[in-house]
């Protein structure tokens, strides 16, 4: 290859385009160098993946008569199954609810952050930022131990007004509790990327802006929000995608809320334990497949109709 | 965008606003509050803990270090080995998938191959794929190969990033400009050494960014080392605390003494990561942007 191009490069201008044909071969050569790499991996843990989950699903195991070909039976047996319907109901309402939360106060935060410049401000980003980088496991566990009963503050706080304490892990609020789990864990990273892009705008605007007379509130809501319209947008997709395939946090606190949150929650934790705990595959391959396309066209389907906003992808 | 930044600062005196200032103060309090609780209760000895006195403050007794003795010395030590686990999925899996992510968004930005723009969209696709539902058909597939419960069941499949190409693509596209290209190839460096030599160190805060992105998404990985290992003793950190945690739950009393080692565990295993995060920031906050911004 390098031999190649130093021949190129000494060729005078004019026998260049004699050797286009030559060119563009060594340029497909070359492009593939640089991303076969990458299409193996991806073929092999995305495409191959997805394909094999899509064969098994097309299978059911029985006791008796062994492995059969039911085509859209498994399907069919999630689409009436009460687990898996309620497992997505709780994520798509879980979704309707912590998404729009998670990024109005990431918003707030960022538009914040970009108008105070003090060193309390800048130490107040990091700290916003911080449990991103703590694993969602962890995070779960942590808030875990705030919400219990035994070892959390709660009892105390609420005993002080002689209240008794709310049970994030109970049924009637767990919920709240996920939720709020959720928001620590990502507001703060959610706020990071719409700073980034608030700080890429050109302050220039703001001046003009003020000359015209516009005062903070609209330069914010008229200026600064519009601008980082594709950053909200790339965002609200992250949490899509994120909030749907909801498992680490409820299947953490499952252990303390014994009772109120049971192993078809939602439907990730469903397809866990169809396929680990029953050992049947065909089923928990189908309900993975049904989730990664209900994500996928909920996703498109919101890009679709965003499209005039996005221009990242 | 740090240039902005700079410019902003200096142009102008520092912005205050006392009440959005009180405002962020209470942010950062809810932000810290499970911090807190987890850094006096770490220090805390079984009838400390659970003592009921307040567990917002510290007791009398402050006995990290034997906490921390306790916690290392478990079971053998498996709390050290599922530090070091993390480490290496974190290590392997963050360098693999950066160095794939670089090559292929530049590849997708500066060549003009066949299938290119079919390929890139296929990646743009692959964004909406959740990783969750790959999780349980790659595991039937490594179990088929004989290749569960082992370190390279957890490794290659976290090398796939496709936001990371999406990443370096754009990054690539604009930072890199054709035209040096062309220089460095009319001066007779090959595609390889250009790459090396001049693309790459224009990308850098775009290649951190996703070296960042991909090591802390290994690291914080729980659906697929739970799926793929059995052996405790290859466990990342986190299903290993999480296997703490369901052994403590599941028998109240005779697992007190697991629950400080869980409090201070989780303790212990922040530390690198926050470590990194605030070493690296100049680094990665210009990349981070990228995405948001075209």
């Amino acid at each position: 290859m390098t031999l190649l191009t130093e021949k190129r490069a000494r060729r005078p201008e004019n026998e260049t385009r004699k050797i286009r044909g030559k060119v563009h071969l060594r340029e497909h050569l070359m492009g593939w160098l640089f991303v076969g790499p990458f299409a193996v991996v991806f073929l092999a843990f995305l495409i191959a993946p997805l394909a094999y989950a899509l064969y098994l699903s097309l299978f059911q195991k029985k006791l008796i008569g062994g492995t059969s070909f039911v085509l859209f039976d498994n399907y069919v047996k999630a689409f009436t199954d009460p687990s898996f319907l309620s497992g997505a109901w709780f994520v798509i309402r879980f979704s309707l609810v912590s998404i729009p939360l998670q990024i109005v106060l990431a918003l707030v935060m960022a538009l914040i952050l970009d108008s105070v410049t003090t060193l309390f401000a800048r130490f107040s980003r990091l700290m916003i930022f911080l449990p991103y980088a703590i694993p969602t496991v962890i995070g779960a566990v942590m808030w875990g131990f705030l919400y219990s009963k035994g070892f959390g503050p709660l009892t105390d706080i609420f005993g002080l007004f002689g209240a008794t304490a709310p049970d994030f892990l109970g049924s009637n609020l767990i919920f709240y509790g996920l939720l709020n789990v959720v928001t620590w864990q990502w507001a703060g990273y959610y706020m990071i990327i719409l700073y980034a892009a608030l700080q890429g705008v050109d302050p220039t605007l703001y001046e003009a802006a003020r000359m015209d007379g516009a005062g903070r509130w609209q330069i914010a809501t008229r200026i600064k929000i519009p601008l980082i319209a594709p950053a909200l947008i790339l965002i609200l997709v992250f949490s899509l995608i994120g909030t749907l395939q909801f498992f680490n946090e409820p299947q953490i606190l499952r252990y303390l809320a014994a009772g109120t949150i049971g192993s078809d929650f939602t439907p990730n934790m469903y397809a866990y334990q169809q396929a680990f705990s029953l050992a049947n595959f065909n089923y928990g391959s189908a309900i993975s497949f049904a989730l990664g396309g209900i994500v996928f066209i909920c996703v498109y389907a919101f890009l679709f109709f965003t499209r005039k906003r996005r221009s990242f992808l | 965008m740090t240039d902005h930044t700079s410019v902003r600062a200096g142009s102008r005196r520092p912005q205050r606003y006392l009440p959005l200032q009180i405002l962020l103060g209470f942010l950062v309090i809810y932000f810290l509050v499970p911090f807190w609780w987890v850094i006096v209760n770490s220090s805390k000895d079984a009838p400390g803990l659970f003592g009921g006195g307040n567990t917002l403050w510290f007791t009398d007794q402050i006995d990290y270090l034997g906490n921390l003795k306790q916690l290392f010395t478990y079971d053998g030590g498996i709390y050290l080995r599922w530090i070091l686990n993390s480490t290496l999925y974190a290590i392997a899996g963050g360098i693999g998938a950066t160095v794939l992510s670089v090559m292929a968004g530049y590849g997708f930005a500066k060549y003009r191959f066949a299938a290119r723009r079919f390929s890139f969209a296929v990646v743009l696709g692959a964004l909406m794929v959740p990783a969750t539902a790959l999780v349980i058909p790659t595991f039937i597939m490594f179990s088929r190969l004989g290749m569960t419960n082992t370190v390279w069941a957890v490794i290659l499949p976290s090398l796939l990033n496709p936001f990371g190409v999406y990443l370096m693509h754009v990054y690539a596209r604009d930072a890199v400009p054709d035209e040096l290209l062309d220089a460095a190839r009319v001066d007779g460096a090959g595609e390889v050494r250009t790459f090396i030599q001049i693309a790459l160190p224009l990308m850098r805060p775009a290649v951190v960014t996703v070296l960042l992105l991909s090591a802390v998404a290994s690291w914080n990985n729980y659906f697929l080392p739970l799926a793929m290992l059995s052996d405790n003793r290859l466990f990342p950190v986190t299903v290993g605390l999480g296997l703490w945690q369901g052994i403590a739950s599941a028998n109240n009393s005779g697992g007190t003494s697991l629950w400080s080692l869980i409090i201070l565990g989780s303790l212990v295993s922040v530390i690198p990561l926050v470590i990194a995060f605030f070493s690296l920031q100049r680094h990665w906050r210009g990349g981070l942007s990228v995405g948001g911004l075209r």
